[in-house]
């Protein structure tokens, strides 16, 4: 069974190894596929309109199938291989072993926020970002300066004891659990994650940098730990909505996967903890 | 009351229901805003009422930013942003700000300003064009 542990816990050779399938993945061009779907749905989820993987109730369970879908390619490469999740209420600064050249490398430098050191650095000739919008070819980051602070455990907790899944309009003016986690209401919190990282990260094409990955499983953790506080609450629409997606509405681009197939994560990982 | 064109008229014919659903949340959301460059003075953009920018052009740090209302493509929010002459996708949210595909986790209050932020992000870089 796949454990999902904290990034700041993993040993020097986990590290190594999830790196190492990251690179492997990204080198047959199946990592660059994950990119070009991320951003063709952050195009096209609209407020108005069919949204899908963000601004809407299936941004969670959206993205809890993207990150399994990933997980197993990376699986496919290196069988003992987890998704690691990025708490960055706790490991909140650019000091954290999470940026450290043996892991996801630095913040990129001041001239043109190329991250110069790690393995995902474009000097190593491994990490080339091709799925962008504009024509830069390197990762880019800029830490904490899109936004000084990351949330704080108090912040998220505050998000945590609002007990509805989600509200009518079912998008980023939505009241609610999901609206105020991903961040378009209220305190903010994984949105401010990307603009806290910046470079690809704060694009549609986030997942060209491989945080996105930790960040996103910390966002999914964060849902498994609403609802063990609200087990009586769980998601909405329960019936047919327009323009969203209902608990037994399958979800594109699989088409076979529904938000209710999604609600029980133990099925797919365990976490390590889920204090 | 601005005086009602025939150009306001179809602005917020197309704009109804994105106003509808504007009022509720702009409140909320104005203190996690970003707007770099951008103060009380952006005003003019919008005319309140109809809830559709006014069209741009100004050099910013060197590049040509351009927005205008567009009538293509409803993802746009009706209106369409080029830098350079590379249009940027941009995306109206239901309280009435934007966002880019360049900062696309961010809100700001007009398609000027996300025009601004956009530049700054991109260091020079040019803009890929849109498939």
């Amino acid at each position: 069974m796949t454990v999902r542990k904290n990034q700041a816990s993993l040993t020097a050779a986990e590290k190594r190894a999830f790196v190492d399938a990251v690179l492997e993945l990204k080198r047959t061009g199946r990592y660059d596929a994950f990119v070009t779907t991320h951003n063709a749905f952050i195009m096209s989820d609209t407020d108005n309109g069919d949204r899908v993987g963000h601004r809407s109730p299936s941004f969670l369970p959206w993205h809890r199938r993207f990150l399994i879908q990933f997980e197993q390619a990376l699986q496919e490469i290196d069988p003992a291989v987890a998704l690691p999740y990025w708490d960055w209420t706790v490991d909140r600064t650019v000091a954290s072993s999470l940026w450290a050249p043996d892991f996801l490398g630095g913040t990129g430098r001041a001239r043109d926020g190329q991250v110069a050191e790690g393995p995902f650095a474009v000097s190593g000739g491994r990490w080339p970002v091709t799925v962008t919008v504009d024509g830069r070819g390197f990762l880019r980051r800029a830490l904490g300066s899109g936004v000084p602070q990351l949330p704080t455990r108090s912040e998220v907790d505050s998000v945590l004891a609002m007990p509805t899944y989600d509200t009518a309009p079912w998008n980023s003016a939505s009241d609610g659990f999901r609206n105020h986690l991903e961040g378009w209401r209220g305190v903010n919190l994984h949105n401010r994650v990307h603009v806290w990282v910046g470079g690809q990260m704060a694009t549609g094409a986030s997942p060209n940098d491989p945080v996105f990955w930790m960040h996103h499983a910390f966002i999914d953790r964060l849902w498994a730990q609403w609802q063990a506080r609200h087990p009586r609450s769980t998601y909405l629409p329960a019936a047919r909505t327009r323009n969203v997606v209902g608990l037994h509405d399958v979800m594109r681009p699989w088409n076979d996967v529904t938000p209710a197939d999604m609600l029980d994560h133990t099925r797919y990982y365990t976490y390590d903890t889920m204090a | 009351m601005p005086q009602l064109t025939r150009r306001h008229a179809l602005g917020a014919a197309a704009a109804t229901a994105l106003t509808g659903l504007a009022l509720g949340g702009l409140a909320q959301t104005a203190g996690a805003t970003s707007d770099p460059g951008a103060t009380g003075h952006e005003h003019p953009d919008v005319h309140a009422g109809h809830g559709g920018p006014q069209p741009f052009s100004e050099t910013f740090q060197g590049r040509r930013i351009e927005g205008a209302p567009s009538h293509g493509d409803a993802h746009h929010g009706g209106y369409a942003v080029r830098i350079d002459g590379e249009e940027l996708h941009v995306m109206r949210n239901a309280d009435s700000t934007w966002v880019s595909v360049v900062n696309h986790y961010e809100t700001f209050t007009t398609p000027r300003a996300v025009a601004r932020a956009a530049v700054i992000e991109l260091q020079g870089a040019r803009l890929v064009p849109l498939a």
